[in-house]
């Protein structure tokens, strides 16, 4: 689901295949998790549990847990999470429901 | 479980200053720290990152790497990935690392913890797309990723620094929405005396600011009256500049109008803090070498009141001096001494920070946000939410969580707790300080039962039990 993106990257570090919510990415090795789907295209990274608003990535630096995934059935932040080959992250939505 | 004169929480400049001070005094020090790399926030992956960009970051940053190889050097234990979510006693520290909880104790520990940024709430403020200007910095810091068209939206030299940034990366903003106006610069003046003795960051702000006229961004001041517009995402800003309204479409908003000091630990170990007001925060109660007034806890950095990398690296080493004195390990005089250098580079550092609070405050509107707007992201409650519990007799913000949930999701308060003392504060008529905050308790980040059971402790009546069998 490569979309465009708003963001330029400055690196070019070789690439992983991972899969967000279905869909398969490339993304670098190593990475910043959240700054790579970012990169990738992706905007939202969640549905809010209370009213299901859409949320992505707000302070990278792990304190504002707006950047949750679910990786391996553990919820993590993304943003201190790092990419591996093979990575399958899904997408919590409102009634805590999996796509 | 290990144990270590010190512990340092955080690597950033004031952690890396202490620790590599105190280990050079012949202290065991055990620095543990979230990140992969040493560094901070401010620093964040220094070492990996200055032969990448060190151009596009600047020469502040590329001094980062002086302090990483100081950690490097010195006998200290420099944990990476270490969460830290629970302080006890005088000292058990509990940490996760690689999905495994951790013990290690300690008899003094130093929090430095650094800054978060400053709540900016104001409509559409949780749309993905909108982010801290701290997250634009560390995603060019560590990811080398540059927003394409992005507007910068707030106040203060932080903004200034992140466009100069983008610019050297040849990705310039869109637009600079500034909240400052003429007033605040005018009242700033008088302030200009401690301005002129730290006049090095007045040069580097304007220089920044030459850089950004120049490249022909456009800079909108004094704005009102600011949102952010989208549905799925950020689509555009709106707002008021003299009697115009404005719309820029853009991707992603950075948000910034100053920091504040991280005390969730300093808090969870009952350590005493009073309103600033000319930083609009709360502060940890402080000794002039950082102590607090809880025995063994050390403060430095930012955590404890707002002062810039350099300030912290300074006040890390005062701490360190002061923790290697009571640990025996230096004569009060040698004490004294040695802090002569670093006491008058913090008094440097500082002495430009009143000029700077007085002419970039926070965006008055986003400190008592419209009753629309959510200002506890996590449970989504509401400035007007506030509002109404206060009518309904609620006079403080642990009230707050019993009447509405607020600052009771994962990020437990830190991004609402000073918008809730500051809108119960107004409700009441009450003083900041009478207001108070948040009680904060571990763990002080979420801990899974996975990481529980694996956790490295032995209760002590089955070592007991065990010793007796041998």
């Amino acid at each position: 689901m490569k979309t465009a993106s708003p963001f330029l990257e400055l690196d070019n570090e070789p690439r992983v295949n991972v899969v967000f919510d279905g869909n398969a990415l490339s993304l670098p090795e190593g990475a910043n998790l959240a700054a790579a789907l970012m990169a990738a295209g992706v905007n939202v990274f969640r549905h809010t549990p209370v009213s299901g608003a859409p949320r992505g990535p707000f302070c990278m630096m792990g304190a504002c847990f707006d950047c949750l995934v679910e990786i391996d059935g553990t919820t993590k932040q993304a943003c201190m999470t790092v990419v591996t080959d093979g990575l399958e992250i899904t997408r919590a939505h409102r009634d805590g429901a999996l796509t | 479980m290990t144990r270590s004169d010190l512990v340092v929480v955080g690597a950033g400049p004031a952690g890396m200053a202490a620790a590599a001070q105190a280990a050079e005094l012949g202290l065991s020090v055990t620095v543990l720290d979230e990140q992969a790399c040493a560094g901070g926030q401010i620093y964040r992956d220094v070492d990996r990152v200055v032969p990448l960009r060190g151009d596009i970051l600047g020469a502040d940053y590329v001094h980062g790497t002086t302090l990483t190889a100081a950690l490097r050097r010195a006998a200290i234990s420099h944990v990476t990935g270490a969460v830290v979510w629970a302080i006890e006693d005088a000292f058990r520290i509990s940490y996760t690392r690689e999905g495994r909880g951790v013990q290690i104790e300690a008899d003094r520990i130093l929090l430095a913890t650094g800054a978060l940024e400053r709540s900016m709430p104001l409509p559409g403020w949780t749309l993905p797309g909108v982010m801290t200007a701290g997250a634009g910095q560390i995603l060019l810091k560590q990811s080398g990723v540059l927003a394409r068209n992005a507007v910068l939206v707030g106040s203060g030299p932080l903004l200034y620094l992140i466009a100069a940034q983008m610019l050297r990366a040849g990705t310039p903003p869109k637009a600079m929405i500034e909240t400052q106006s003429r007033g605040d610069l005018i009242g700033a003046t008088r302030h200009i005396g401690g301005a002129l003795r730290g006049a090095s960051y007045l040069v580097k702000g304007l220089r920044m600011l030459a850089s950004i006229i120049r490249a022909g961004v456009p800079r909108h001041t004094g704005v009102t009256d600011i949102a952010v517009e989208g549905t799925d995402k950020a689509e555009a800003v709106t707002f008021q500049s003299g009697r115009r309204s404005h719309r820029i479409t853009c991707d992603t908003v950075f948000l910034h109008h100053g920091v504040v000091p991280n005390t969730q630990a300093a808090r969870s170990l009952g350590v005493t803090h009073s309103w600033n007001t000319a930083q609009q925060c709360f502060v940890p109660q402080l000794d002039d070498w950082g102590q607090s007034d809880r025995a063994g806890v050390f403060i430095a950095g930012d955590g404890a009141g707002i002062g810039g990398a350099k300030a912290a690296e300074h006040a890390g080493t005062l701490a360190a001096l002061q923790i290697a004195c009571e640990a025996g390990r230096l004569s009060r005089e040698e004490r004294d001494r040695r802090a002569a250098a670093p006491r008058a580079g913090l008094a440097h550092e500082l002495a430009a920070r009143p000029f700077l609070d007085a002419a970039y405050p926070p965006y008055a509107p986003a400190l008592l946000p419209d009753d629309s707007t959510p200002i506890c992201r996590c449970e989504e409650v509401t400035a007007g939410d506030i509002r109404s519990y206060a009518k309904l007799g609620c006079i403080g913000p642990n009230q707050t969580k019993a009447f509405g949930r607020a600052g009771m999701g994962p990020c437990q308060g830190r991004y609402c707790g000073l918008s809730v003392t500051a809108l119960l504060a107004d409700a009441t008529g009450r003083t900041p300080d009478e207001t108070g905050y948040y009680r904060i308790r571990p763990p002080l980040k979420p801990v899974t039962l996975g990481e529980l059971a694996g956790m490295n402790i032995t209760a002590p009546d089955t070592a007991e039990k065990e010793k007796a069998h041998d």
